[in-house]
């Protein structure tokens, strides 16, 4: 580690500064200096990239909200003036309304990227459970989001989303009436959830302000899942990750772009182009794409309560992943079967969204069963189960001199060791 | 960039070929940075529905001689009032080098309508709406608008005669549609 | 580059394999649900990430709209003045707006009374709420079409095929009063008449007035109307990729430096 004494800076006001209040010591120390494990791949972009979304969506969000009228007479409208009237209002509107997708692909590859490299182990148990309260926070923050434009999805999603609550015995009617403000989703409804949208944001930034810092605590993981042996192991942030990161960045925005400016549509529903009317349920209720495997989980449930503590069951349980796996191994690289099942499970979780977007009818409902019993054995019965049975693969040595490269490819089951040792490929 | 990438085996000069790609680099960074605030900061700027809302039309047959209205035009009170023989006389023969803000009662109406003054209603030290479109209203020593914040004193021609205002309530841009029926905006 | 072979692999290996052959099939079954006739295409002006609107079209369209639609179907987002969009002139829109007479407040002794629009007035509506529209039209409610293009799945397209979907109902489908067949509604029966038909307007500029033809405009003109900043939003996008194209590149060159020296 880089230690930094204060009169190493070379501007003086710098100097002043920290001496009082040692702001550049910590970025220097956090940021700068900070040791971190040289042989990421791409994948470790995803957690600056993602804080970048949160920070675009707070920006376009505060313009939006200059502009937006949360007001169930005037929301539709406020929105078609942001469209028409408001200088560049289409573009920041655009960015806001992509952004929200854009930033879930962020954090759900990251949340693959934990997964896969078993960043969730110890030491690091407290870092993934931050992670997983925000994701929380960001599905709170998206939902709500998504009920301001007063479009006939907004009101319809809101109106089913709360009335899951009503599923829990003796309680859920009122609090339904109490999230509603009234007997249905209206005017003072839309009204919490604008006050709400713009809070819950600087929650989540706090909460990844968490993140960060526990995540300094430990260091980073890496693909091999082996901790840095020395410095030979490690480089500092920046330049090399600051450089790197911002690669990744460019290429998202790229992605970003493509969608704004050329599908600016792509991801929204024609039936919230239509104002809400409490009086006409929509023919088919969707949410956004990136809620719909919890949307099919809850319908993949015969039951209403069941459907529900299943639902949010699905995201409860990931606070418990790091105690789930019992394999002291970190890279899927060294856990054959893990691997196979992790892969899977993404299979699983998109066939899941896929079950989510359709009618529950037919076949459906039965890939809809199946996707969602594997989803609860994979986190319940496999990995506690593999976590014994499985012989990892031999790890190497440490991160800059790997003695035994990962084998590649198929196979599926434990292999001896003694693979030819091979050069570690840079990130 | 293709440049950049064929030196990356050559040791020599590497930090300047660094230093150069990196000031690239930062630079365009930057212009992005600067391309993506210009339309968080344009969306502040009056949007297309206020700018449409940019004319009002007043009837002026209905408004005695020595009397005014106020009209609202872009959200802010415009005063229009008609001017008795003698206001516009005592307009008229003011000395200039008397005034805090010279300026001729002829450059303030429109030809063959001096009867006319149409004024924005805004004091021009600090904001306020003088008084004085009222008959009941106090008009100050001369003639014309009084403003209670500060005390600023307007004659008939809406020329700034006593602090602290700095300057003439100003002119907003108008036309005459016929005799009786103006057009503001 | 190393990611992605790794993924492919993966996606290679033995299991995966086996779900992927065991789900493709379903989804084949599953897409069988649903039987509505597929959108005839049009090769739109507007498609693609350069199409601009075909100015003529839309506002072929805009008379269209104001001769026949109108009557029925508000477009409450927007101006007149925006139609300076579609190529009209600041004179153009003043008479326009003047043909209509809207609410203007009250006069001096506190009656409502009407003035003739101005460019800054919405487009005028034809009903005064949803009450009197649907009394007007058989108990159904034409929808606003500012936005229409986008309130419907299939787009431009659709509202192309509704308007020319019009036929006589097949040999023993019984329609409620009022109603028509329309191959492309869902159901097929809907409250709207045909609107259009062959020479239903005359055009000015001379273009032939078929039923296709009058579709088509009309349709440029609600993609336009639904999408006003369409052409700016696509123009700014190309200058915008082919900028992070170029950062994209600086920045990889400069982290090849950067990491040239690491192993």
């Amino acid at each position: 580690m880089v230690g930094l004494h204060k009169g190493e800076f070379q501007n003086s006001l710098v100097r002043w500064i920290d001496a009082r209040l040692p702001v550049f010591t910590l970025m220097q120390k956090e940021y700068s200096a900070f040791p971190t494990p040289k042989n990421f791949n791409y994948f470790w972009n995803f957690g600056a990239i993602a804080t970048v979304a949160l920070l675009i969506m707070i920006l376009t969000g505060i313009f939006l909200a200059m502009n937006y009228v949360p007001n169930s007479a005037l929301a539709f409208e406020s929105v078609q003036r942001i469209m028409r009237d408001v200088n560049y209002g289409w573009l920041i509107r655009y960015v806001h309304m992509n952004g929200a997708s854009m930033f879930f692909i962020a954090v759900y590859i990251h949340i693959f990227r934990g997964i896969y490299y078993g960043s969730y182990k110890t030491p690091r148990e407290l870092l993934w459970m931050l992670g997983v309260l925000i994701l929380f926070l960001m599905m709170a923050t998206a939902f709500m989001g998504y009920v301001l434009p007063w479009g006939q999805m907004s009101y319809w999603g809101a109106t089913v989303i709360t009335n899951l609550f009503s599923a829990f015995p003796l309680v859920g009617k009122a609090i339904v009436t109490w999230l509603w403000g009234g007997f249905s989703v209206d005017n003072p409804t839309l009204n919490r959830f604008f006050s709400l949208h713009y809070l819950l944001p600087f929650i989540i930034v706090a909460v990844v302000g968490l993140h960060v810092a526990a995540l300094h605590v430990s260091g980073s993981n890496n693909p091999l899942g082996i901790d840095p042996k020395g410095p030979q192991d490690t480089v500092p942030f920046h330049p090399y990750y600051t450089i790197k990161d911002s690669v990744g960045l460019c290429v998202f925005l790229i992605v970003f772009a493509i969608f704004v400016f050329f599908a600016p549509n792509f991801f929204s529903n024609p039936d919230n182009s239509i104002p809400a009317n409490p009086m006409m349920t929509p023919p088919e209720i969707v949410p956004e794409w990136y809620l719909l495997p919890y949307y099919a989980i809850l319908r993949s449930v015969p039951n209403k309560l069941g459907g529900v503590l299943m639902m949010f069951g699905s995201i409860f349980i990931l606070f418990f992943l790091p105690w789930l796996d019992t394999s002291p191994v970190r890279s899927a690289k060294f856990r054959p079967i893990f691997r196979q099942l992790v892969w899977l499970l993404v299979i699983d979780v998109l066939v899941l969204g896929e079950v989510g977007a359709h009618r529950p009818e037919g076949l459906w409902i039965i890939a809809g069963r199946v996707a969602t019993a594997y989803y609860f054995l994979f986190f319940l019965v496999l990995l506690p189960i593999i976590g014994k049975l499985e012989r990892p693969l031999p790890l190497p040595e440490s991160i800059s001199r790997p003695v035994l490269g990962p084998r590649s490819g198929g196979g599926g089951g434990p292999v001896a060791g003694g693979a030819p040792a091979k050069p570690m490929e840079k990130a | 960039m293709a440049e950049a990438l064929s030196t990356s085996t050559v040791p020599h000069g590497e930090t300047t070929k660094r230093d150069f790609l990196a000031l690239v680099t930062g630079a365009s960074a930057l212009v992005g940075l600067g391309a993506i605030a210009w339309p968080l900061i344009d969306s502040m700027n009056p949007s297309k529905d206020v700018l449409a809302l940019g004319s009002v039309e007043v009837n002026l047959a209905p408004i005695p001689e020595g009397q005014g209205i106020t009209v609202m035009w872009r959200g802010k009170p415009v005063f229009v009032r008609h001017r008795t023989a003698k206001e516009i006389k005592e307009a008229e023969d003011v000395q200039l080098n008397q005034l805090i803000d010279p300026q001729p009662d002829s450059d303030r109406v429109k030809p063959g309508h001096a009867q006319w003054i149409v004024l924005i209603g805004i004091c021009t030290h600090l904001g306020c709406v003088p008084l004085g479109n009222k008959p009941t209203d106090p008009r100050g020593n001369w003639g014309g608008w009084f403003c209670p914040c500060h005390g600023s004193q307007y004659d008939t021609s809406g020329r700034v005669r006593h602090g602290p205002a700095p300057a003439n309530l100003a002119i907003p841009p108008y036309t005459f549609l016929d005799n009786t029926k103006i057009k503001i905006g | 580059m190393r990611p992605m072979n790794k993924l492919v692999r993966l996606m290679r290996s033995s299991v995966l394999a086996g779900i992927f052959s065991a789900v493709l099939p379903f989804a084949s079954v599953f897409a069988q649900g649903t039987e509505e006739p597929s959108l005839p295409h049009i090769n739109w002006s507007f498609e693609g990430p350069f199409g601009t609107y075909d100015l003529a079209a839309a506002q072929r369209g805009f008379q269209i709209y104001k001769d026949i639609c109108a009557n029925c179907h508000s477009m409450n987002y927007l101006h007149y003045r925006d139609l300076s969009g579609i190529g009209l002139n600041e004179d153009q829109i003043k008479a326009i707006a003047a043909s209509v007479e809207v609410p203007g407040g009250v006069n001096d002794s506190g009656q409502p009374i009407t003035r003739p629009g101005r460019p800054a007035d919405t487009f005028k509506a034809p009903f005064p709420n949803e009450q009197a529209a649907r009394a007007a039209n058989n108990g159904a409610y034409p929808p606003d079409q500012s936005i229409l293009v986008l309130a419907r799945k299939g787009g431009a397209d659709y509202i192309y095929a509704i308007l020319t979907g019009y036929s006589e109902p097949p040999a023993g489908m019984k329609l409620q009063p009022g109603m028509s067949y329309n191959k492309y509604f869902p159901g097929h029966q809907i409250a709207m008449p045909q609107p259009l038909q062959d020479g239903s307007v005359q055009y000015a500029d001379g273009t032939k007035p078929t039923l296709e033809q009058e579709a088509k405009d009309v349709v440029t003109f609600l993609a336009w109307a639904a999408e006003p900043e369409m052409v700016q939003r696509k123009q700014t996008g190309v200058r915008v990729v082919l900028f992070l194209l170029m950062l994209t590149g600086l920045t990889y060159a400069l982290k090849r430096r950067v990491w040239a020296d690491v192993h």
